[in-house]
């Protein structure tokens, strides 16, 4: 198939998905479900990143801003504008591309291989709908507060850093992120985190709902899924 | 009764099926057998509309499938139950709620009734006691009756059955061949059962539809199928030296 065709198939699969689902209760059962395979399984992960990236991004920071004419609170500054707009919600987004979205792939991948996907079908359940629209949902409604986490894990990673290594000092550093905040970052930051989750919820969606084969398939699949996941995430993010 | 009329089914330009007109007897078990890649899977999941013929008709009893509204169809599909050659459990479930899933979804019953129903159906298929392992700590054959149990909770007019005996040993194989039978006749579903096995054909086929190479080559019943001359089906049959003994001692009592 050229990309083309999956471009089109793709959102002929979008057309399937929003359809109002068959049966509430099911639905939001599998809702719950998904936020906590998709959302709170992907806690410990984003925690611990977020806080050793953050310091990281202090620590690279200071080291390169080290001048005499450079007030050490610009660490601070510069740091949380990096930690907002650009690692809270793209790094970690594409983290959270390699680790849901490798497990949706394998999951609805291993529905197919084992005809459980055909068996839905043929009881007159939209797989699709109760599969992926849950997905859907949960990155969208849980990503945010995820995100957010990964902003105030990241900072406080900064800061922990700065303090232990005494590059800057605790204090420089909290009136660098004071220092010209502005509210409209978070919602930018969060914007990009809702487009983010769509893309994590659907492209490993579609690559293995659509899966032939056995295993091997299923494991190239997801490889791809991951892949193309990252790839629409960088451009997105670019755009 | 299921009518088949003229149906075409083709994959990437390759046909698969190859103009097949056939019916499956109301309240019987019929069989669909032939070698592999004669396209008895992809006629069993024409039937149940996993795939959709380029051409012909399927109809049940008179309404043509392809022809349904969104509406028909739900309603159709909840009148057919399919037994797939895996199983297909959805395996993160257990045995009670896969076999309650269809009644979850498609009727306003209370827990302790669909509860009841599920225990009914599992002790009809002998698996009592089963209600909270998961698929994954069931042998080949307790799989294979969890996902009968699940095709006939809702009652269905029909049942597919697509290889229900693979990889099953011969015990559990004829098992699971009686079972389907007495279900067929308690409840009077049309079964159509895509197999080659063939103690399932002589000891449950009541009427056995043979394809070859994509087109249907013989119809007939577990009876018809001893004296047939039909040099497809006698080489595909009575390939092994078992079944021709059991074909001689079979027409030598009949003479």
């Amino acid at each position: 198939m050229t990309y083309l065709e999956h471009v089109g198939k793709y959102f002929v699969m979008l057309g399937r998905v929003f359809k109002k689902p068959q049966k509430p209760l099911i639905f939001y059962q599998a809702l719950l479900k998904e936020i906590e395979d998709l959302g709170i399984k992907s806690l410990g992960i984003i925690m611990f990143i977020s806080f050793f990236i953050g310091g990281v991004i202090s620590l690279q920071t200071a080291l390169n801003l080290d001048s005499p004419f450079i007030p050490d609170s610009l660490i601070g500054f510069a740091a949380k504008r990096s930690i907002i707009l650009e690692f809270a919600p793209t790094f970690c987004s594409i983290i959270l591309a390699g680790k849901v979205g490798s497990y949706i792939t394998s999951s609805l991948g291993t529905m197919r291989v084992t005809e459980q996907i055909d068996a839905l079908e043929v009881m007159g359940i939209n797989s699709l709908n109760l599969l992926v629209l849950p997905k859907i949902i949960a990155a969208l409604f849980f990503y945010p507060f995820l995100i957010l986490l990964a902003m105030c894990l990241g900072i406080f990673g900064g800061w922990v850093a700065g303090v232990l290594s005494g590059l800057f000092t605790g204090a420089d550093y909290i009136i660098g992120l004071q220092t010209d905040f502005d509210p409209f970052l978070i919602v930018y930051a969060l914007t990009k985190t809702l487009i983010f989750s769509f893309i994590i919820a659907t492209v490993p969606s579609y690559h293995g709902y659509y899966v032939k084969g056995g295993s091997i398939a299923v494991g190239r699949a997801s490889t791809q899924a991951v892949v193309w996941t990252t790839i629409l995430i960088v451009v997105a993010n670019y755009i | 009764m299921i009518e088949v009329k003229d149906l075409h089914k083709g994959f990437n330009g390759v046909e698969v099926l190859k103009g097949i007109s056939t019916s499956f007897l109301a309240g019987k078990t019929n069989l669909i057998i032939g070698q592999s890649g004669s396209g008895k899977t992809v006629f069993l999941k024409s039937l149940i509309g996993l795939h959709v013929p380029e051409k012909g008709t399927i109809s049940f009893d008179g309404r043509i499938n392809t022809a349904f509204s969104e509406q028909e169809k739900m309603q159709w599909r909840q009148e057919i139950g399919m037994v797939f050659q895996g199983s297909a459990l959805f395996d993160s479930q257990t045995v009670e709620e896969n076999v309650m899933f269809p009644l979850k979804m498609f009727t306003k019953k209370k827990t302790s009734e669909m509860l009841d129903r599920v225990n009914t159906v599992l002790k009809r298929v002998n698996l009592e006691n089963s209600n909270k392992k998961l698929p994954a700590e069931l042998s080949g054959g307790m799989q294979k009756r969890v996902a009968i149990a699940r095709a006939i909770v809702m009652n269905p007019k029909y049942l597919f059955c697509d290889e229900p005996n693979s990889g099953l040993d011969p015990q559990t194989a004829i098992v699971i061949d009686n079972l389907i039978q007495e279900i067929t006749e308690e409840f009077k579903i049309t079964t159509v059962i895509n197999t080659h096995d063939m103690n399932s054909v002589i000891e449950i086929g009541e009427k056995i539809v043979f394809l070859n190479k994509g087109v249907k080559a013989w119809e007939g019943t577990n009876k018809d199928i001893f004296s047939t001359d039909n040099e497809a089906v006698v080489s595909f049959v009575y390939s092994s030296n078992l079944l021709k003994k059991v074909r001689d001692v079979y027409l030598n009592e009949t003479k």
